[in-house]
């Protein structure tokens, strides 16, 4: 049975950053997924950007949800310059803590626009816990080479983790 | 005072390149950051409005909360 689910490159920070790249993606796959596990240096929620070829045109819209237990809410943005992700990474104070974050890309090597979907859960112990979920579209036709993730409120602390896997059809 | 930094990997390769931030990103930084939180403060007021308007509701019907839930359920 052939292994369709192949880490591509992971690491865990040593120390903090704004923002972690994958460059030079191999060509080799069918679907990309990343998943990463963060917290942020600054207190209150941190919200993450995604990137795809580092392309800052206008070319992205995302439709989001958030629930935390007792109240949810929902938002749409298009012709955006990023993809803005709220409450997808952990406040500084909640020590040894950590967001939960999947982002699943299907046929990043297509010339059309690229669906990108992102599940993500950050548990503040007794403090409060959400659940995001998100769908968004790329307007890129190229394939998927780079993605870039990036703290907008502050820095991802050490201990932080990103891992890249290409999918294959099996 | 350290430099914020990036980091780049390149999944060709594995080299892992890390990055001290331009003066122009770390400005960018420090503006997102300050409308994120302008955002989170937007965001916890309306929350608060609406609770406190959801309370003054259910006083002028005297129902509490979990039957107002019954009843919207």
């Amino acid at each position: 049975m052939p292994s369709t689910y192949t880490l591509i490159k992971g690491e865990t920070l040593a120390s903090s950053a704004a923002s972690y790249s994958f460059t030079a993606i191999p060509s080799t796959f069918t679907d990309l997924v990343v998943r990463t596990s963060t917290r942020g240096t600054s207190g209150g929620w941190n919200s993450v950007i995604l990137t795809l070829n580092n392309n800052n045109s206008s070319l992205y819209s995302v439709t989001w949800l958030q629930g935390d237990g007792s109240s949810a809410t929902s938002n749409r943005q298009s012709s955006q310059t990023t993809m803005q992700l709220d409450r997808n990474t952990i406040p500084s104070q909640d020590t040894n803590l950590f967001n939960n974050t999947e982002y699943y890309i299907p046929n990043y090597l297509s010339t059309v626009a690229k669906p990108v979907s992102n599940f993500g859960v950050g548990d503040r112990n007794t403090t409060e816990a959400y659940i995001a979920a998100m769908a968004g579209l790329a307007n890129i036709t190229s394939a998927i080479t780079s993605i870039k993730i990036e703290n907008n409120t502050s820095n991802f602390v050490s201990g932080s983790s990103f891992y890249l896997y290409g999918i294959s059809k099996s | 005072m350290t430099r914020p930094t990036r980091v780049e990997v390149n999944c060709t390769t594995g080299e892992t390149s890390i990055i001290e931030l331009t003066d122009a990103e770390i400005a960018q930084m420090e503006a997102d950051a300050a409308a994120a939180e302008t955002q989170r403060k937007a965001d916890e007021k309306a929350a608060a409005d609406k609770a406190t308007a959801r309370a003054a509701i259910l006083d002028r019907l005297g129902l509490t909360a979990d039957e107002a839930a019954i009843l919207l359920g």
